[in-house]
């Protein structure tokens, strides 16, 4: 099989939706096309992918802060109250001989929202400089980044069941704390970053240069 | 010969043929452009079904039963979503109820209505938008990191307390396999052919 072309140069385009490969009459346009298989219009590229995904980025960075600052979650039992931010209730885990759900809840929620930030970054200002730099170890990120900003909702729902048990009154309550909003708000931002970012403008410079 | 695309870096291909259970890496980039799945219509609808039970399972009965001091207490996943609510957590509430509740029941459903009328070649004309959202709904369910939630949460408590799993818990083990592996042998492009001989 002779290596591939782009289908943003040749005759070709492809249906962002169902991968239909259609050819491309000469005097027409690709976005004049609709797809003839699932009927969606052609999309070369995500619409405004760049500014998009830069500001869903921004966003959560500035929610990023107060997440980890900010208590969490309040807990009252036995008249005896307790705040937790998201480190503390890490530090709780592996001193009670958890070291395991302690490792899993630190990388989720401290490690894995800063990374998907910093990563997303990068690739956005690599496709903003039109870089060549090593196309595949860079789409590779891009695969990786996009599934694993998932884990961070862990502490989120750790929360919600903690809420729903701890309502017996004076015995234990439990209070959800600011932390917890801007959690799940950061989770929700990188997902929709790494939504609007647009892979294939990695590769639009390479081609540019190599043939 | 058919073309085939790759939509992380938009090359174009010849398809190249690929046994059952094999996958085909794109040249350029390295992605997965497909896995093969030839019975893909029948064994994701039989998957599909088998997870729409288990979610029903899942959201009807208690996730964990809770007691300190006589007093028992029950959650399922409503009960906490509702009580983020009253609390006037709407945001937080909206976030999880869409993530373990929703999504998973719409990527469920969606499965059901585009593969059942395939499956039985029943007209469908609903069939080509609903399978649009499969992929749209997709990564906004997340009971696998939900049931992490749950792991943590037991730790947390089973010292203040006695606390058991529910039969729900039961479901959700068996369900986030069941919707992993329908979703993991589900071939979008065989369905797409399927979906457009039956037009
Ligand atoms: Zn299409
Ligand atoms: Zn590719």
């Amino acid at each position: 099989m002779k290596s591939s072309t782009n289908a943003l140069g040749g005759r070709h385009t492809q249906c962002s939706i169902c991968n239909l490969v259609m050819a491309v009459p000469e005097d027409v346009a690709a976005e004049q096309l609709g797809c003839s298989r699932c009927g969606a219009m052609i999309q070369r590229r995500k619409p405004n992918s760049l500014p998009r995904t830069a500001a869903f980025l921004l966003a959560a960075a500035i929610c990023y802060i107060p997440a980890n600052v900010y208590p969490i979650v309040e807990i009252t039992s036995f008249g005896y109250q307790q705040s937790d931010t998201i480190i503390s209730g890490v530090i709780y885990l592996l001193l009670h001989g958890n070291l395991a759900l302690g490792v899993i809840v630190f990388v989720a929620s401290v490690v894995v929202p800063i990374l998907k930030i910093i990563l997303l970054s990068m690739l956005l200002i690599s496709v903003q400089c039109r870089s060549q730099w090593r196309p595949r170890d860079r789409a590779r990120i891009y695969r990786i980044v996009e599934v694993v900003g998932r884990w961070s909702m862990v502490d989120v729902y750790v929360v919600t069941i903690l809420v729903a048990l701890l309502h017996l009154g004076s015995i234990a309550s439990v209070e959800v704390e600011q932390g917890a909003i801007f959690f799940s708000v950061v989770v929700v931002l990188t997902l929709l970053a790494a939504q609007s970012f647009d892979p294939r403008l990695i590769w639009d410079p390479i081609e540019d240069g190599d043939e | 010969m058919t073309l085939i695309g790759c939509h992380h870096c938009d090359a174009v291909a010849k398809e190249p043929w690929v046994p059952d259970g094999g996958s085909a890496i794109c040249r350029r980039c390295g992605a997965t452009l497909f896995r093969r799945h030839r019975k893909t219509v029948e064994v994701t609808l039989a998957l599909a079904v088998a997870a729409w039970i288990l979610l029903i399972l899942a959201n009807a009965y208690p996730l964990l039963i809770f007691e300190i001091q006589g007093q028992a207490s029950e959650s399922t996943l409503a009960s906490g979503v509702s009580a983020l609510w009253r609390q006037g957590e709407y945001a937080v509430s909206a976030i999880v109820f869409l993530t373990t509740m929703l999504a998973p029941a719409c990527e469920v459903l969606l499965l059901l209505f585009v593969l059942a009328p395939l499956h039985f070649r029943w007209r469908n004309p609903g069939g080509v938008i609903a399978f649009r959202w499969v992929e749209r709904v997709r990564p906004w369910s997340m009971m696998e990191v939900f049931l992490i939630g749950i792991m943590v949460a037991l730790v947390k408590l089973s010292e203040m307390a006695d606390i058991r799993p529910g039969l729900a818990l039961w479901a959700f083990l068996l369900l986030i396999p069941t919707l992993a592996g329908a979703l993991a042998l589900l071939d979008p492009e065989i369905v797409w052919r399927r979906i457009e001989e039956t037009k």
